[in-house]
């Protein structure tokens, strides 16, 4: 059973910590995606866990035994690089057999496995060829091969689609899910594209700034989002806020920044008069309609045909947009009104960003 | 060769006609030419000429050999004369000996008869040829091959030698984090400053207490390490990603085997400038030779080149034809590798 364990692991350089203290149980066989925005330190916490980068504190384990001191080489682990890192004076048979070729493996051997993998990803064509005469999505295929080949315990992704355009992506990321089904290993998988997190992973976690904010499966993770960046960062587009305060008179009533009131969709948390929060809906709960309560100016207006997009402001100039189904008469200078389903709101405290559960 | 032709002609004026700029870029050009090209061809020529026309002025350009002629009673070949004015005009006679302005002569056809003949009424019958013996002598009276071995002994293994400790040197300054390693870098980088003269005693002492002197390691070992190559081949292994090596290091491949396997491989056309760089110092390399090697036979053949100068005579056309096959493998490194030796510094120190 290759689970993945971290306890408690931080790294620091110098006196800047960058990793401070994650906890994370990935269960074998589980798809696991680090999200997070650019210097989260995702891509280190990977490179601590494939152990290129020593790690300052806690522990990593795998398969139940601590690697702290454990070589890269010697974890079982196999990485596919942001950049491939093929070696480029070798030709993709060499780059594949190389790993193999270090571990002793006999020639015949090497030549089958090789053989399998390329079939598999279908680069068994390239096989002379040499990295600079291959596509970008001809690059990760092999890149993806040389980690496979040798079938490692884990399996560890660092923002491998970020070089490859938007349709070779999505491609990729099917073929990636697919090899998941087939080999059945354990993946880690870092990327910045919430998207694909979404799309990928059995289990994300959501990273900021060294710090695990949370970890769950894409849906729990985008209905109950810890906080208001988990809210703000799963979804596309992203979640509106509209900040306001609990009413001092009526602790059910929900104040905006606007003056406009709201019903607060339950009263189970622990509200008191005056407390600023802030709502949280997603574009696709947040629908025109006439008897709304709250009122915006449409700014601009994307038609997709089967989408349509509304962004716009509130009076006090909060951003708003609207994701509806269908197409929409609605046109730029408009002021329309706007409301959710108590259901689909989300609230969080101001000060720490932290949800309050509706109950 | 139709492109070589048309590169080579290719005028800014249209039509072929000649724009002044190209009067002037060819006449710079042409001026580049002769300045490089024309004290080896001058060499070239020289190496061709025997003792007498090397000393002749006002020199020719060209190598010519005066003709001879095998005359009864005469163990050498007598050069031959045309008799231009005198008793004897319009005479061909071979020349016995000189003696002040009076030439002892003899006519091929009738041995037997000396004629003196006044110097100036004599013109020499010359045609355009090889001295050639310039060349056989080397092999002949002088042991050339030995000292053509010993540089190229010198070269080759002081290369290898070179390639191996810069590169691993460079390496570990380029791929590595560790604890003193920029300060290492400067030193390394401000011995470049040093120049060799400076520590020329020291080194001396050094190569004799290791018992190094007299032998051809004392050329090869003390300058097998260069700051230049280095630096030159740490530059362009800084090029090298490390996510290369990382991606090596997770296919389980030593340190060593990721040296050997992926960052050689990487740096050929570093190590190919280095390489080159370091044959044409090894193999012009004259003051240190000069002082580790004191015995004939291990003479490089710069240090030979230099046993022909004498104190009393300088045999010129010897050593104008050892110049000349000493300046050939060079002349060979340079042809062939030249164009790594633009593409290489380009993509190391240049930048």
């Amino acid at each position: 059973m290759a689970g993945v364990g971290l306890r408690g692991v931080r790294k620091s350089y110098g006196a800047v910590e960058v990793i401070k203290g994650i906890d994370l149980e990935i269960a074998h066989g589980e798809f696991c995606v680090f999200v997070g925005p650019s210097g989260c330190g995702k891509s280190t916490l990977l490179r601590m866990i494939s152990g290129l980068e020593p790690i300052t504190g806690g522990d990593i384990v795998i398969e139940g035994e601590i690697v702290n001191n454990i070589a890269a080489a010697d974890r079982g682990l196999a990485m596919v690089f942001q950049s491939y890192a093929l070696y480029p004076h070798m030709t993709v048979r060499q780059n594949l057999s190389f790993g193999l070729e270090n571990v002793g493996t006999a020639k015949g051997d090497i030549a089958a496995k090789v053989d399998a993998v390329s079939k598999m990803l279908q680069i068994n064509e390239l096989l002379d060829r040499r990295p600079k005469d291959l596509s970008g999505g001809q690059r990760q295929r092999v890149a993806i091969g040389r980690a496979v080949v040798r079938e490692p315990r884990v399996f560890l992704f660092d923002e491998p689609l970020s070089n490859l355009d938007a349709e070779l992506r999505v491609d990729m990321r099917g073929e990636i899910g697919a090899l998941h089904k087939r080999l059945g290993n354990t993946m880690i998988y870092v990327t910045h594209d919430q998207v694909e997190a979404m799309t990928m992973a059995d289990k994300i976690a959501v990273l900021r700034s060294g710090e695990l904010e949370q970890f769950g499966t894409p849906l729990e993770l985008f209905n109950n989002p810890t906080n208001t960046f988990v809210a703000g960062f799963i979804g596309s587009p992203k979640m509106n806020f509209i900040k306001g305060h609990v009413d001092h008179a009526d602790r059910a009533m929900l104040v905006l920044a606007t003056g406009e009131k709201v019903a607060l969709p339950a009263t189970g948390f622990d509200q008191k008069p005056g407390q600023n929060v802030t709502l949280g809906i997603r574009p696709n709960d947040l629908q025109p309609a006439p008897s709304a309560s709250l009122s915006m100016v449409v700014r601009s207006v994307e038609q997709l045909g089967t989408d349509s997009y509304l962004y716009g402001g509130l009076e006090d100039g909060t951003a708003i947009t609207i994701h509806s189904p269908g197409q929409t008469q609605v046109t730029p200078g408009e002021k329309i009104h706007v409301g959710a389903a108590a259901a689909s709101m989300h609230l969080f405290d101001t000060e720490s960003g932290n949800t309050l559960r509706i109950s | 060769m139709g492109k070589i032709a048309s590169f080579l002609t290719a005028t800014r004026g249209k039509n072929g006609r000649m724009d002044w700029t190209d009067w002037v870029s060819y006449g710079y050009l042409l001026m580049g030419v002769l300045v490089i090209f024309g004290p080896v061809l001058w060499l070239l020529m020289s190496s061709f000429k025997d003792e007498a026309e090397i000393q002749r002025f006002p020199p020719r350009f060209l190598p010519y050999t005066q003709e001879t002629i095998e005359v009864e009673g005469y163990d050498t070949p007598l050069a031959l004369y045309d008799i231009v004015a005198g008793e004897f005009e319009g005479r061909r006679l071979a020349q016995i000996r000189r003696v002040g302005l009076v030439a002892q002569m003899v006519d091929p056809n009738e041995p037997d008869v000396r004629l003196k003949v006044d110097i100036a009424d004599r013109e020499a019958i010359e045609s355009v040829g090889l001295a050639t013996e310039n060349y056989t002598e080397l092999f002949e009276k002088f042991s050339f091959l030995k000292f053509f071995w010993n540089s190229t002994f010198i070269t080759v293994v002081a290369t290898a030698i070179t390639l191996m400790v810069n590169s691993m040197a460079a390496f570990g300054l380029s791929k590595y984090q560790f604890r003193g390693r920029n300060v290492m870098l400067m030193i390394v980088v401000g011995s470049l400053m040093v120049p060799q003269t400076v520590v020329l005693v020291p080194l001396f002492i050094v190569t004799k207490e290791l018992g190094m002197l007299n032998s051809l390691w004392g050329v090869i070992i003390p300058a097998a390490a260069t700051p230049t190559g280095v630096f030159l081949l740490r530059q362009y292994m800084l090029t090298i990603p490390d996510e290369i090596l990382d991606a090596a290091r997770m296919d389980k491949a030593s340190e060593w085997k990721i040296f050997w396997r992926i960052i050689l491989p990487l740096s050929v056309p570093a190590i190919a400038v280095l390489a080159i760089l370091s044959v044409i110092w090894r193999w012009n390399d004259f003051l240190w030779p000069l002082i580790v090697l004191s015995e004939n036979e291990n003479f490089t053949l710069q240090l030979a080149l230099n046993s022909f100068q004498g104190e009393m005579t300088t045999k010129w056309s010897n050593l104008l034809a050892m110049t000349v096959l000493t300046l050939l493998p060079i002349a060979c490194v340079f042809f062939f590798l030249q164009k790594y030796i633009a593409t290489g510094i380009a993509s190391t120190g240049g930048k």
